[in-house]
Order: structure tokens, then C-alpha cells, then sequence
């Protein structure tokens, strides 16, 4: 069973949102899309200052099995990436919702983050996948 | 529902993510495959190869047969006991499959070809036989294992004794002993040592326990396919297949065009090709920028195409991306892949890049 923070929140597309004390959010993908994925072995994020839209392929995260786009959760822009990752990708796989974050993004518009499910719709959408 | 084999159970009750393979479901890997990869090069796993196909060939002919079918020699197999690589190719020189046969006895030859291929290799197998009345029967009933890696030679004997006894007496690879219901091979598809073993499928499971026990770790298809690409060994179907002829993959050296008078399906269909010159080189890559190689990516030099990746991925080993690829003549100098619409440099090697837990190639620190 994968792990859903409930305090989170999440796209259709496996990303996962966490709400900052500094307005900004911090995005990553979710435990059961690394589960998915497999080892993780690469991660190319955006250059901080990138402006981005909402749905926007935004970082490619390779696997042993595939490379997957990652995608922007809402508009905004880029002000902090997880350096990190560029030599321990593995740290996705280990901790997606904690060293495996990916980059913090400043909302075009805060209220963007209401429109994304919460941890309960993500679940019966993972559940409705597996049919 | 694919297809399970007798060690079905085993995988799902070790925690294997299933995927299908060929029609069949199979473990890709019980938890991480990177993890898999490492304990095979450093130390003893054990793969399913159950998929796989097992055709038994009898007949007064069928050395004959042999002769005919498959590009290598099999009068390179001097004694029983002994296995031999080879393609087996159509009339215009493409690769049916690859496969290994096994001398058994004068008038008893075993091949193992690949699970996806397995309908057509039959009905071509059978056809090609019947002007040699050869027998051809598969082996369903029949499970395979493959145990490698440094230790798992000594771990097999430990884990199934008396049984394997005599499998100490293969001396060097690519020979193999049947002792009672088990056909012991000393071949593999890894780069490591080893043994493949056959044995009847009420017996799998077991054997499979008893290999567990003495600290022989389950690996699935994930880490069996990064291992034989380190040790830069073809895969049918990415790196060659129906329409690429072995010269242009890498597998000259299985064919055997001596005896002359040795008429080999493929045979003329390949001289010609040797004739005409310029036939595509098969060479190794590996990436030297963060990334990875991948199946179809684009090789380039001074901004032209000059080949394609047929096999590419993430090489444990070294730490980095790793590809084999066909291009247009020799290569040298400085290339590029392209990934995602960057150029990537890329060093061009001579496979394989491990064997026997050791790095066979130099890379700029």
C-alpha cells in the first residue's frame, strides 16, 4: 500500500503539493508513483526562475525502466530546487515526500492549490488506476 | 493473465513486482533492482528463466540438421557435454533468434531459444526438420534457474549437495552434465559465472528454497537485462532481429563460415552482404553527462546522424548510462546521443563494459 500524507495535496499526474509557512509550495511525486517507476537513477529539474504553467512538464525523472515527465501542479515560478537529487536520485525512491522534494514553486495564484485533490480523492483515483 | 511458471507462487509470496514478458508473468524485481544487479556482480543471485523455451531435437541426422539450421558450428562441440552460441537465421541472412544448443548424445541435441519467440521458432524449427526426419519436442514440462555471480557456483553446490556433485567437474563455461532429472550448465546471461539449471517444474520450488536458504537472493528480468548489457551481450528483438543480420550486431564472431561447403540457412545471403562491404558496425556507449541512454535514441557526429541505440540504460556497475548501438561503418572520435533535444556527449567503447565484476572500459575520470 502506498503511503498518502493527508496533509498533502496531489495531482491526477502523481505530483504532490505541501503548502510553506512563506506562501511558496513545495513539489515532489508521489510514493506510489515511485513505486511505479522503480529505481530511480536521474533528475533534471528546472532552472530556478523558470516560470511555469499549470500542467506544464516541468522535470524528467529516469528510472531503470522509462523516463516520465513531471508536471508543473499550478502557475507560478521556480525559486528553489533539490540540488540534491542531481547525485542521489535514489532519495526519491527513499523519501518522496521528505529528500526526495523537487523544487518549490511561488504560486501565480494560491488559490490554485484548493483546486488539487486532497489525500482522499488521490487515493480512490490510484484505486480506480489499478482497475 | 499471462502465462505463470511453477515458481509463480515463490515470486508473489517474495514480493516480486509482476510484469508480462512475452505473454508470461514474470518478477522484474522483488524490491530494487539495482540492489539485484549489485548482489549478482558481487556476490550470487538466482533468476526464473522458466519462460524460456526448451526444444529436445533426436534423430540419426540431426547433427546434419544442426549443420543446416544455425549459423555457428556445431562441429565445434567436439564430445558431449558441451554448448555453443549461435543465431539462427532466414533465407535473407535476418535473425530468427538466438539461441544455445546443447550436444546431449551423437543423435540428441537440446536448444533454448527465447519465451517471445517461441511460436515462430518452432514452426521453423519443425519445417526445417522434416527433410531430416528430426525429431522436435518441447519441454514444457521442464523449469529453468539461472544462479550467478562469483559465489554461485560454491552456493549451488552447498545448497543442493549431492545432486550437483558432479556439476564440480565443469571445468570451463559453456559445458553442462545431466545428473538424474537436472541438466547443469555452466552458462548464463550476466557476465558472471555460473550455472543455468533445468529440472522438472514439481521440482522448482524447491530447489529454489534450498538456494534461498544458503543466501542465493532472487533477481528479476530488470536486473537480469542491466547485467547483460554491461556485459554488452544481445538482446533478440532490440538488438537484432528479422531484418539485421548477425554481421551488423555484433555477433560476427558466431557465425562460422568454415567449412565452405557448410550450407547454412542465411549462408549466401551473408556472403553477399560481406561482398557488398560497408556493413553497420556494432559498438558500445557510454554517456559521459548526467542522464540516460535509451532504445531509438539518435547517434550523432559533426551534427549527422550516423546510427541508433538498440539497447540502452543505467549501467550499476559504473555508475552511469551505458548503450549498445548499430552505426554506419567504424567510428572513432567524439559522438553525441540526442536526449530529449540536447546532445549529450557520448564515449565509444568496444563491449562489453563488465565482466567477471570487473570494469572493461576506460572512462576519463
Amino acid at each position: 500500500m502506498s503511503n498518502i500524507p493527508a496533509d498533502l495535496s496531489y495531482t491526477k499526474s502523481h505530483e504532490w503539493v505541501r503548502r510553506e509557512a512563506d506562501g511558496t509550495v513545495t513539489v515532489g511525486i508521489t510514493d506510489h508513483a515511485q513505486d511505479l517507476l522503480g529505481d530511480m537513477v536521474f533528475v533534471e529539474l528546472p532552472e530556478p526562475g523558470r516560470a511555469l504553467k499549470a500542467g506544464q512538464e516541468c522535470a524528467v525523472v529516469e528510472s531503470v525502466k522509462a523516463a516520465s515527465d513531471v508536471y508543473s501542479p499550478l502557475a507560478g515560478e521556480v525559486v528553489a530546487i533539490n540540488e540534491v537529487l542531481s547525485d542521489s536520485p535514489e532519495l526519491v525512491n527513499k523519501a518522496p515526500y521528505g529528500e526526495g522534494w523537487m523544487m518549490r514553486i511561488k504560486p501565480a495564484d494560491a488559490a490554485e492549490i484548493d483546486d488539487l485533490l486532497d489525500a482522499a480523492a488521490y487515493q480512490a483515483q490510484i484505486e480506480n488506476e489499478a482497475e | 493473465m499471462g502465462k505463470r511458471t511453477p515458481l509463480y507462487d515463490t515470486h508473489l509470496a517474495a514480493g516480486a513486482k509482476l510484469v508480462d514478458f512475452g505473454g508470461w508473468d514474470m518478477p522484474l524485481h522483488y524490491g530494487s533492482q539495482i540492489e539485484e544487479h549489485h548482489q549478482v556482480r558481487r556476490d550470487a543471485g538466482m533468476f526464473d528463466v522458466s519462460h524460456m523455451t526448451i526444444v529436445d531435437l533426436r534423430g540419426e541426422r540431426v547433427q546434419d540438421f544442426l549443420r543446416h539450421l544455425v549459423a555457428n558450428n556445431i562441429d565445434k562441440l567436439k564430445l558431449p557435454g558441451g554448448a555453443l552460441y549461435t543465431c539462427m537465421l532466414n533465407a535473407q541472412g535476418g535473425v530468427i533468434d538466438d539461441l544455445i544448443v546443447y550436444f546431449v548424445e551423437p543423435r540428441w541435441y537440446r536448444l533454448v531459444v527465447n519465451a517471445a519467440t517461441r511460436d515462430k521458432d518452432l514452426a521453423w524449427i519443425t519445417q526445417q526438420a522434416k527433410a531430416f526426419a528430426v525429431e522436435v519436442r518441447e519441454r514444457a514440462e521442464l523449469a529453468m534457474i539461472a544462479i550467478q555471480g562469483p559465489q554461485a557456483r560454491d552456493k549451488t553446490q552447498r545448497a543442493l549437495g549431492d545432486i550437483v556433485r558432479a556439476a564440480t567437474a565443469l571445468q570451463k563455461p559453456f559445458t553442462f552434465v545431466v545428473v538424474g532429472d537436472l541438466f547443469i550448465a555452466r552458462t548464463g546471461y550476466t557476465g558472471e559465472d555460473g550455472y543455468e539449471i533445468m529440472l522438472p517444474a514439481t521440482q522448482a520450488a524447491t530447489v529454489w528454497q534450498k538456494l534461498a536458504a544458503v543466501g542465493v537472493a532472487p533477481a528479476g528480468l530488470g536486473a537480469r537485462d542491466t547485467l547483460r548489457l554491461e556485459a554488452g551481450m544481445n538482446l533478440y528483438g532490440s538488438d537484432m532481429d528479422e531484418i539485421t543480420s548477425p554481421l551488423e550486431s555484433g555477433l560476427a564472431w558466431t557465425v562460422a563460415f568454415e567449412p565452405a561447403t557448410r550450407d547454412f540457412i542465411g549462408r549466401a545471403a551473408l556472403e553477399a552482404q560481406r561482398q557488398r562491404g560497408a556493413v553497420a558496425e556494432f559498438v558500445g556507449l557510454v554517456l559521459l553527462d548526467k542522464g540516460v541512454l535509451r532504445n531509438h535514441q539518435i547517434v550523432l557526429q559533426n551534427g549527422e546522424k550516423i546510427g541508433e541505440i538498440t539497447s540502452g540504460g543505467f549501467s550499476p556497475s559504473l555508475g552511469r548510462a551505458i548503450a549498445l548501438a548499430r552505426v554506419n561503418g567504424a567510428v572513432s572520435g567524439d559522438c553525441q546521443v540526442e536526449i530529449r533535444g540536447k546532445l549529450l556527449d557520448v564515449q565509444v567503447v568496444k563491449p562489453p563494459f563488465v565482466r567477471n565484476g570487473k570494469i572493461c572500459v576506460t572512462l576519463p575520470a
